[in-house]
């Protein structure tokens, strides 16, 4: 029998891919592209200015400059690398063992190569496509500053291609092998466990050794221990360093097929190995797939603990509530990058710790308040992070059992109003914690200590507001995984709104903060007259609006919903 | 008393319900049938409360779903034809949780869950998160769901879909039971044995319009089909000779 092309076996997914552009497209969604490219534009300028002012300045030290150079991209590549692995061993298990049109697939007649080939070719897509588009500024820094001429952009793809295949293949394979040793949910719970634990013990590994101290010239006897240790390779088998080799020797100048020989011959030996680990494993594996993940649960804990503490709720309410802390703590993906979260604290705390403010008296004052009322920023960025990862896919997450909400007698407001303190209350702890902390190890005074802590509450409403409110403005209900909302364009603009009320509400704040720091500086009495008063409140205003304005609306969008 | 007053809906362009009204008496079992993309689901889902009509209007024991539903959807139960539960919430949680969104807790409630888990034969299960449960369980504790806050109006899409013969049965019997009490059931279905031996009165709903509606034996009279079964009523009304052009091109497969 003649078999389907590969194009054949794909061709669902990428018309899918279009009729959801097209549909995008009649809902008027040029908008919403217009925002995408300015915002991917502007990354794409921010990485490239960056990295040239770097590579142009290396580029006029001589020996040690271009193999710096070469150290940084051996480093980014490792990077993708990494990352590569992570999101492929993930994403395979979706695209291999749970995508929904795998019932289809495997009942067809479509052999095993073909499978493996487009499911490979999805994986690949899916986990890459962020690191491809991550790589092109980072290239073209490097083709432009080392003049690698137009010949350059061939070569780079040619290099970046099997950089992205191996560990597509490699990551496929792994998984194919967790999931013939464990049944496909259960892998996945282990999974997101082992990565981010993973994830979360490197971040805080490489942030313990303090690599800001590799910087100091004194660490070194003198320059040919330098560039000895500039020399040597990270790892020659590593796939990163052969791609790093084969970019540095062509904008050298100089010919050495070797890195590309081995990238290549690399890629087609991982994706042979891969398709012949598929045709033994595939069937077994996706039959364990099948398997549930059964479980058998009380839940009576939560009932006495949480239920009793709302009992002043009416029922309604409370138990929904509970259901959402329930269906958080019992889903392993949502819960296991609280790992990560408590890694990236510890990593801010350590950085705040680690800074040399308390060497000179006055200076130090100064510095201090700056830190700390900087600091309300960048705490108010992670609780937009944390935000949109939590509350921001909660209206979309209940998408499939609106028909249950919408038919009971449950208020829309009831609902809005339980994920609005399901998501703050934790939300609002952590950034106390965060700002309180920080302000003790800064030392700063008490009137920096009330100011940041109000005003980081006030964040937090309004950040928690600001998610759940575009959450239901711009709902994915066809998303099962929770990790992929955030992602999605409301989430973007979302972000973008949460920046910009962070910005307006520091710089309402600092006309105060200056007239404290001008006082104390002076030696003047700090004086909280009306006109500070007034900026505080201006500050307070724009916190509520933001919090109730985005709550109004996400309710009218949510009383609009269809099913 | 279940009313629809010229219930419509429109899609954009495309009218998926057009000046839809009947009225469903208390005590009554409603049969609601047509063709795949006639409009059922949709005008349930309006009965419901899920979708918001263009036109028209939905009454539940005199209370506008959309205008005042909260008075409205606590008579009512519905029963999707698509089984969506919470997959991290065992059974039981998930029969307290609905309870919970009718305002009721405690012991009744308890008592009530565990009685409709054994009727459907899920008591064994129920401590068991939901994602482990077949189709069918799934399709019997949304059924449960629907009946544990005792309503007086059930609204049903393809009720029988995914229960093997004995919940369905059940199901049937549950039905006639809840009717002789003095509740009312609209159900839409395509299993038209079932809609002939169990629905008291039918509407047959063809483009978003009824083209039919009575008791079977009404529609026999209307269109003089003598003592033509329902299902070959149906034919009749929503187009028979498309099934035969379909017998017609299965015959000439290889």
């Amino acid at each position: 029998m003649t078999q389907p092309s590969l194009w054949r076996v794909l061709e669902p997914k990428w018309r899918t891919a279009v009729q959801r552009i097209r549909e995008e497209r009649s809902r008027g969604g040029s908008g919403k592209l217009v925002v995408l490219l300015v915002v991917a534009l502007g990354f794409w300028a921010g990485v490239f200015g960056i990295l040239y002012k770097i590579l142009g300045v290396l580029r006029g030290v001589e020996d040690v400059g271009p193999l710096l150079a070469g150290k940084i991209l051996g480093v980014a590549l490792l990077t993708f690398v990494g990352i590569l692995v992570l999101s492929n061993v993930i994403t395979a298990l979706s695209s291999f063992f749970l995508a929904k049109d795998l019932d289809l697939l495997v009942s067809a007649p479509v052999d095993w190569l073909r499978l493996y080939l487009a499911k490979l070719g999805e994986t690949l897509l899916h986990s890459s496509w962020m690191v491809a588009l991550m790589a092109v500024p980072v290239f073209a820094a490097y083709g432009v500053v080392f003049r690698g001429g137009p010949l350059f952009v061939p070569y780079a793809v040619m290099t970046l291609f099997p950089l992205l295949v191996v560990p597509a293949a490699a990551g496929s394979a792994l998984t194919l092998v967790l999931v013939n040793v464990f049944p496909a949910r259960r892998t996945r719970d282990l999974l997101s466990i082992v990565a981010l634990g993973a994830g979360a013990g490197l971040i805080l590994l490489f942030r313990l050794i303090r690599p800001e101290r590799l910087a100091s010239p004194e660490g070194f006897r003198n320059l040919l221990d330098f560039i000895a240790v500039l020399r040597t390779p990270t790892s020659p088998f590593l796939p990163s360093e052969w791609a790093t080799r084969a970019i540095m020797t062509f904008l050298r100048g100089e010919l050495d097929p070797l890195p590309l020989v081995l990238l290549w011959t690399t890629a087609a030996g991982t994706v042979t190995i891969g398709a012949m680990l598929h045709r033994a494993l595939f069937a077994p594996g996706f039959t364990k797939a099948q398997e549930g993940a059964e479980r058998f649960v009380r839940g009576a804990w939560w009932r006495w603990t949480v239920g009793t503490l709302l009992r002043f709720l009416p029922v309604a309410k409370r138990e929904f509530v509970i259901k959402d802390i329930k269906l958080f703590f019992r889903d392993t993906t949502q819960w296991s990058q609280l790992i990560l979260l408590a890694v990236l604290v510890v990593v801010y705390l350590f950085n705040i710790m680690a800074l040399p403010l308390h060497r000179g008296e006055q200076v130090g004052f100064f510095y201090v308040t700056l830190v700390s009322f900087l600091n309300l920023g960048l705490a108010g960025f992670v609780l937009a992070a944390i935000a949109a990862r939590f509350i921001f896919p909660a209206v979309s997450l209940e998408g499939r059992h609106m028909w249950l909400l919408r038919s009971s007698p449950l208020d829309l407001k009831a609902l809005l109003w339980s994920k609005y303190w399901v998501g703050t209350v934790p939300l609002l702890v952590l950034a106390l914690l965060l700002t309180g902390l920080t302000n003790v190890l800064l030392q700063v005074r008490p009137f920096m200590m009330i100011m940041g802590m109000l005003t980081i509450g006030g964040l937090t409403f309004a950040i928690a507001a600001l998610a759940l409110g575009f959450g239901a403005l711009y709902p994915q209900f066809e998303t099962e995984n929770a990790a992929q909302i955030p992602t999605s364009f409301g989430g973007l603009v979302y972000m973008m709104a949460t920046i910009a009320l962070l910005g307006a509400v520091l710089r309402t704040l600092w006309t105060a903060v200056y007239a404290y720091v001008r006082a104390v500086y002076e030696g003047q009495p700090v004086v909280v007259d009306a006109w500070m008063i007034s900026w505080f409140a201006v500050a307070a205003v724009l916190c509520a609006a933001a919090t109730a304005l985005p709550l109004w609306v996400g309710l009218r969008r949510m009383e609009r919903f269809e099913f | 008393m279940i009313r629809l007053e010229n219930l419509t809906k429109h899609y954009g362009s495309f009218v998926a319900v057009d000046d839809v009204s009947l009225e469903v008496s208390r005590g009554v079992l409603y049969g609601f049938l047509g063709p795949n993309g006639a409009g059922k689901t949709t005008t349930l889902r309006m009965i419901a409360g899920i979708l918001r009509p263009t036109d028209g209007r939905v009454l539940l024991g005199g209370d506008d779903v959309h205008r005042n539903p909260i008075p409205a959807k606590q008579r009512l139960g519905f029963i999707p034809d698509r089984p969506f539960v919470y997959d991290k919430l065992t059974g039981a949680e998930f029969l307290r949780f609905v309870a919970a969104l009718y305002g009721q807790e405690g012991e009744t409630v308890d008592r009530r869950v565990a009685e409709l888990l054994e009727v459907f034969e899920l008591a064994s299960w129920k401590d068991e998160l939901v994602e482990a449960y077949s189709h069918g369980m799934r399709q019997k504790l949304i059924i449960s769901s629907a009946l544990i806050h005792r309503p007086e109006y059930i609204v049903v899409d393809e009720p029988m879909v995914g229960l093997d013969p004995k919940a369905a049965r059940q199901l049937k019997d549950i039905f006639r039971q809840f009717v002789r009490r003095g509740g009312t059931v609209l159900m839409s279905t395509h299993t038209l044995e079932v809609a002939e031996a169990m629905c008291d009165r039918v509407a047959i709903i063809q483009h978003g319009r009824i083209v039919a509606e009575g008791t079977v034996d009404d529609l026999r009279r209307q269109h003089r089909a003598g003592d033509a079964s329902l299902e070959e009523l149906f034919l009749k009304l929503t187009g028979g000779a498309q099934v035969r052009e379909l017998a017609e091109v299965l015959g000439a497969a290889p």
